[in-house]
């Protein structure tokens, strides 16, 4: 992992470009060495003269410390495995090393060359191998550096030139070159690596906030990106983030502290988002059929629940999933642990599974599987169907799934794409009907269907939803 | 000195005053948990023992205390005054709610001597006011205390008596669990004596007959029999069958349990007015021409029978309707109106006959329960619960079954005998669903026995672990029968620049006390187990299913139409190898490994090994660029230059580790390993030889299919024969092959110190570059790569393996889908990540 700082004195800019190893507070005939938690860290000059001036950190990343240690287990996942990238991707490794090396320097005071210090320097800045994650992508070096001063060239490094099909990496190298203040080029670097690679090695907590707002002082409150920095600095954790914003607001300048105030651009697409209308359209057939005791099967982060919770007719509600990652999303959505016994009791959730069958849920009004069945394997469906029908035994059942025949008038979608990667399947309405059709009749159920969202005459509404009911013996 | 004795499980609950002197009885006759004190309670919940105002929570506590020992079938001592009746009342109740017997020692000591005792308390003296009540209370009592559901009512009437009182300790009524037959177990007879001789005949019985004739007595040289009820109704001659039984019964001969119509044939002979249908009008008839005696006998008889028999160290259980778990050993009303009656849902079948409780769909016990009431069309195995009772006097068979044995023998009745209500229902009952799984069944804490040779605990959080995965992302239950176990590599290698050797794997065995190895070639695939069935029923699944083919953790490998067609060619091949009729079966389960690894890791590598080797070059080229150039200007970098360069040279080496599996475009192949299992047999105790012959069969007869894995045989014992085994891991290895398994040549073995691991693996020097990284060779990371615990790998590792092994069993036997899935699912569990199932 390789950072290289360079000041190039323009003639007669009177500059002396030696002067950086006194900003930086590092020997230029030495090769200084510093012992780093993850490894160490190596500073020295490859090119030293007073028309250009190169200091270079070098870090030797210990890879089987970095995997080893309990300490770094920040990186979701990545840390798993010892074939890695964190030896060679500057990230928040180069910012522990930016922070212990050249901490002085950060601060922007030179007893030496006060000027200098105080005083935008044509630097460059290179490192050979930076990552960008995520949706933002190769774009985001530009969005996150530009905004700064500096040009920034950013160059992609193929996946394996062996085989050109597989198109680049998402790795590139980075040269940023501007007139820029060392200190701040320093602190800008110390977090808008880590925001780069959307990535910490170690736990982010309430002092990640406070460095946040620190580091980024003159530089990132007006910086037009500053919500996704935080964002990814603080590891997307949403109070952290807040508490950032506060501490940065307070000090930013009036005229963004307005646009940050300022009202969600609304389009002009008025209609109701389909999810919040399946929602809204399943509550009206509960209601339509006196269903008060609910369970929501395969609740997800509990989008449903939480209409049902605020819905008083509604006098037991169980929500249900098969991952648990989904139901503590749920828990938290729906505040449980702040709810009172009586509303625990009103409210469940259970880790269950649709192909199992289940006796908690044995003696509700209704399930609902809303965008459920199209998760589950075409073979697991009969097991579905018997531990609904057969065991749950609901006097209503609402279904609902997409209806394929709509997706042509979703143009991002591919053609015979399905509109989610972990949908097994995606029925038309004759097919969905078949199968519902004989699930009631095996069963003892009626069905009738109805769709949901704006109807097309030719392929019908984006979602359909059956109801199954069973009359009292 | 008197002596009496009480039930040695159940609740006994003492009453007496204050000051009479229950705590110090209740020290001296049970032991120190049996006896819960109202008093110590009181502290427990309150820190004072004669703090009144905690009264209530003290008797909740104690109340949920003694449930818990009562479910446990322990003996369980209430000391409080309980003086009052509602106070015996409610604990009456608690005994009843736990199926379990209720016992009152009652302490009537003079109320004087209470009082005297009471002064001499101290601080814990209670009010005299509150003792005249307290006495006042008992003596009222007194009178109704027999007629309050107590089982034995115990009355100590002096401080001599309580003194001088010994108690004993019996057996409950229905506990034989220090029988261990074996046993013949006769299902219902129903007056049909003549099947009755010949089945004991031909079980073997020796019929003894008094002077007209008469069957009075059977006998095995060292057999019981063992009758489930309803020997009478319906069939032509009920006296004979109860003169035959009774004397069997008296003679210790058989045993006998009570069925709903000598239940209600007692109340008939008592007077009761009951509906004479269903036989027991003619019995009634014939039993009144047999005199007076005779039908004294049999009421005798009649009432003499417990409602449940525990036997063979509660392994089984007779009853006359089925038992389930929780009531087994267990006394009280439901415990005996479910042995003889059942349990109905309380609807109403189309012949207008309750429909019964299917208890043995559900039920999940140890003990195998055997049963008769409902007469079924053959006699089969339910959750460990069969129903003996296969409708003879409806002309069908009088059937019995040999324990431990489970082999059914039957005779065909000689005639129709009476017409049924409704037609014999198959022993599965109305519909077979064999599919069916349920939440408990793999919701933890699970306990899985693995047969004989184990059993693994699985805690509620490794359970839930696995739910999403098996659900959402595994193959259907019903084919997938079997997850491999992880694999542990060989101890770290004791040779410098060596992470992983043949030498420790070969030490390994060799301290275990194995003779003879066999080192299988490690091709570098997927894990993958292939199951291959003629016939789809066999697995109830859909008309022209083939099989199934998944992964190590329950995925399919390939979409359906391609994996349709590779397993047409898969039953071709084995068609063609004569596999079916070699192992007689018509599926077979195989474990192997399936190439190329592409199929699956495409992925894996373009998004780990090759981006990773993307960015380990351009960051490693870069800094080695840049201290070259460095170095000329003077600086001392001579030594971060060298291992700059060298990790630089080990990217680009790192690069040629994955590249050899890149557009890997070679055909599908399976590379078998072993057979594991087919009708009715599993192949674990094959040794690996019969294995890699069967392996060779397949790849001769379908080379581009099957794979034909390269073997060694080892001898540990010999040098030469290692050191070959070593030159040929060597050769397997230096251009990058993954490595050997080694695995004890006899296959399933237990050491010295419990089972063997059925593999260890052993993988090449270079190939280990794409799981430890780079620069694991590097003398410093090597050195720390080496301290690795392989122990607990290990130990998962064979508990993966025993519950994989009992899923081939139970599949191999015809179990039901529950349990196999059980044992799979435990594999899945040690697997996956601990989740918190709570919420």
């Amino acid at each position: 992992m390789l950072l290289t700082i360079t000041l190039e004195s323009a003639p007669g800019s009177g500059i002396d470009a030696t002067a950086l190893s006194h900003l930086l507070r590092k020997h230029p005939a030495k090769v200084q060495s510093f012992d780093l938690p993850v490894g160490q860290a190596h500073v020295f000059y490859p090119e030293c003269t007073a028309q250009r001036t190169t200091a270079a950190l070098l870090m030797e990343v210990d890879p089987v410390g970095l995997v080893r240690s309990k300490r770094f287990r920040g990186d979701a996942g990545a840390l798993d495995y010892y074939v890695n990238d964190r030896p060679y991707v500057a990230s928040s490794l180069m910012s522990v090393a930016l922070g212990k090396v050249l901490r002085s320097a950060m601060t922007g005071t030179s007893e030496s060359y006060p000027q200098l210090a105080a005083a935008p320097l044509p630097l460059r800045i290179e490192l050979p191998a930076v990552s960008s994650r995520g949706l933002a992508g190769r774009d985001l070096a530009k969005r996150l550096f530009a905004p700064l001063g500096w040009n920034v060239e950013q160059t992609p490094i193929a996946l394996d030139e062996q085989y050109p099909a597989w198109g680049e990496s998402q790795y590139s190298s980075l040269v940023l070159s501007g007139e820029v203040r060392l200190d701040l080029a320093l602190r800008q670097l110390y977090v808008l690596l880590p925001v780069l690679d959307d990535s910490k090695h170690y736990w982010v907590n309430d002092d990640e906030a406070e460095k946040l707002a620190r580091q980024g002082e003159g530089w990132l409150e007006d910086h037009p990106d500053r919500e996704l920095i935080a964002r990814r600095y603080l590891a997307h954790q949403k109070d952290l983030v807040a508490l950032a914003e506060s501490r940065m607001d307070a000090a930013a300048s009036p005229e963004s502290a307005a646009r940050a105030s300022a009202p969600e651009p609304t389009g002009n697409d008025a209609r109701v988002p389909l999810r919040v209308q399946r929602a809204v359209d399943v509550i009206a057939a509960l209601k339509e059929h006196g269903a008060h005791r609910v369970v929501d099967l395969g609740c997800g982060p509990g989008a449903l629940l939480r209409r049902l919770q605020a819905d008083p007719f509604f006098t037991r509600i169980v929500g249900t999933d098969v991952s648990a990652r989904s139901l503590e999303q749920a828990a938290a959505a729906l505040r449980l642990d702040e709810r009172s016994d009586e509303q625990r009791e009103r409210l469940s959730l259970l880790h269950s599974s649709a192909v199992y069958r289940d006796a908690r849920l044995s003696g509700y009004d209704a399930v609902v599987l809303m965008e459920v069945i199209e998760h589950v394997d075409a073979t697991r469906l009969p097991a579905l169907q018997d531990a609904v029908f057969a065991a749950a035994a609901p006097r209503v059942v609402l279904m609902t799934t997409p209806n394929v025949e709509y997706n042509g008038k979703y143009p991002d979608l591919g053609h015979g794409s399905l509109r989610h990667d972990d949908h097994r399947f995606e029925w038309t309405r004759a097919e969905f009907q078949a199968w519902a059709r004989a699930a009631a009749a095996e069963f003892g159920y009626t069905v009738d269907f109805r769709g949901i969202g704006p109807a097309d005459s030719a392929v019908g509404a984006p979602t359909q939803m059956a109801v199954f009911r069973k009359d009292a013996a | 000195m008197s002596e009496f004795s009480i039930p040695e499980t159940g609740l006994v609950v003492l009453v007496g005053v204050s000051g009479s002197g229950k705590s110090s009885f209740a020290a001296k006759h049970f032991g120190r948990f049996e006896v819960l004190s109202s008093d110590y309670f009181r502290g427990l919940v309150g820190n004072d023992e004669t703090d009144q105002s905690v009264t209530a929570a003290a008797f909740d506590a104690l109340h949920y205390v003694a449930g818990k020992r009562l479910d446990a079938g322990l003996l369980t001592v209430v000391d409080a005054t309980s003086v009052q009746q509602s106070a015996r009342q409610s604990l009456i109740e608690l005994a009843r709610s736990h199926d379990a017997l209720a016992t009152a020692i009652v302490l009537d000591v003079p109320v004087e001597v209470c009082l005297q005792r009471n002064e001499g308390r101290g601080e814990r003296r209670v009010p005299k006011a509150v003792i005249d009540r307290q006495h006042l209370q008992l003596r009222r009592s007194l009178k109704s205390l027999r007629r309050e559901g107590f089982t034995r009512v115990h009355v100590l009437s002096s401080p001599q008596d309580i003194d001088g009182t010994a108690i004993t300790r019996h057996k409950l009524l229905n506990d034989f669990r220090d029988q261990h037959g074996p046993f013949d177990v006769i299902g219902d007879v129903h007056g049909c004596l003549e099947e009755l001789v010949l089945l004991l005949a031909k079980l073997g019985y020796d019929i003894v007959r008094d002077r007209q004739g008469r069957a009075v007595d059977a006998f095995h040289p060292n057999r019981r029999a063992v009758f489930v009820g309803d020997l009478v109704d319906r069939g032509p001659d009920s006296p004979g069958v109860l003169r035959l039984v009774m004397g069997m019964v008296a003679a210790g001969h058989a045993l006998a349990v009570p069925g709903n119509h000598e239940d209600k044939l007692v109340r008939a002979l008592r007077g009761a007015k009951v509906t004479l249908n269903h036989g027991l009008d003619k019995t009634l008839e014939q039993l009144e021409a047999e005199g007076p005696e005779f039908k004294r006998e049999v009421q005798d008889f009649c009432r003499s029978l417990v409602s449940h028999l525990v036997l063979d160290d509660g392994k089984l259980v007779v009853a006359h309707a089925g038992l389930i778990e929780k009531y087994h050993g267990r006394a009280s009303q439901r415990v005996r109106a479910f042995a003889l009656y059942g349990q109905v849902t309380g609807e109403v079948d189309e012949y207008g006959l309750p429909v019964r409780y299917p208890w043995a769909r559900d039920y999940r016990g140890d003990a195998a329960v055997l049963y008769g009431h409902t007469p079924v069309t053959e006699v089969a195995w339910i959750n460990n619960t069969a129903c003996l009772d296969t409708g003879c006097a409806f002309g069908g068979q009088l059937s019995a079954l040999r324990y431990p044995e489970r082999e059914v023998v039957a005779v065909e009745a000689l005639a129709q005998y009476a017409e049924p209500m409704r037609p014999l229902e198959s022993p599965h009952g109305p519909q077979r669903e064999p599919g069916v799984l349920s939440m408990e069944d793999v919701t933890g804490p699970l306990h899985l026995k693995a047969g004989e040779r184990g059993s693994v605990k699985l805690s509620a959080a490794q359970a839930a672990g696995a739910l999403e995965t098996m659900s959402r992302f595994a193959t259907d239950p019903r084919w997938l029968r079997y997850l491999p176990p992880t694999m542990s590599p060989a101890d770290s290698s004791a040779r410098p620049g060596y992470l992983e050797h043949p030498d420790e794997a070969f030490a390994y065995f060799r301290k275990l006390g194995i003779g003879e190895v066999i080192c299988e070639e490690k091709h570098t695939g997927s894990r993958a187990v292939l199951l291959l069935a003629c016939d789809p029923a066999r697995f109830d699944a859909p008309a022209g299913w083939l099989g199934a083919l998944h992964t190590r953790t329950g995925r399919e490998f390939l979409e359906p139409e391609a994996e349709r067609a590779l397993l047409q060619r898969a039953h071709a091949a084995a068609e063609a190898a004569g596999l079916w009729d070699e192992l007689g079966s018509d599926w077979v389960i195989l474990d192997g490994e399936l190439l190329p690894w592409s199929l699956k890791a495409e992925s894996l590598i373009k998004d780990t090994y090759a981006s990773v080797g993307a960015a380990a070059v351009a960051a490693t080229s870069a800094a080695a660029d840049l201290l070259e150039r460095a170095a000329g200007t003077g600086l001392d970098l001579v030594a971060l230059l060298e291992r700059t360069r060298e990790r630089s040279e080990n990217a680009q080496a790192f690069r040629q580790s994955y590249r050899r599996y890149v557009g890997d475009k070679e055909q599908v192949r399976f590379a078998t390993f072993q057979v594991l299992a087919s009708e009715g047999r599993t192949y674990e105790t094959s040794d690996h030889g019969w294995h890699m012959g069967i392996a060779r069969k397949l790849a001769v007869q379908a080379p581009d299919l099957f794979k034909d894995t390269a073997w060694l045989r080892v001898s540990l014992d010999s040098g030469e024969s290692t050191a070959q085994a070593v030159q040929w891991w060597e050769e397997l290895t230096a251009s990058g092959g993954e490595g050997m398994v080694v695995k004890p040549w006899l296959n399933l073995t237990r050491g010295a110190r419990g089972w063997v691991q059925p593999g260890i693996k052993v993988r090449g020097r270079e190939y280990l570059h794409i799981i430890y990284g780079a620069d694991y060779l590097a003398e410093a990371n090597l050195q720390r790569l080496k301290q690795r615990a392989t122990d607990r790998k290990r130990s998962r590792a064979l508990q993966e393996y025993l519950l994989g092994l009992e899923a081939l069993r139970m599949t191999a036997a015809g179990e039901p889908l529950w349990k196999v899935h059980q044992m799979v699912f435990g594999v899945l569990a040690l697997e996956s990540e601990p989740l918190d199932p709570r919420l």
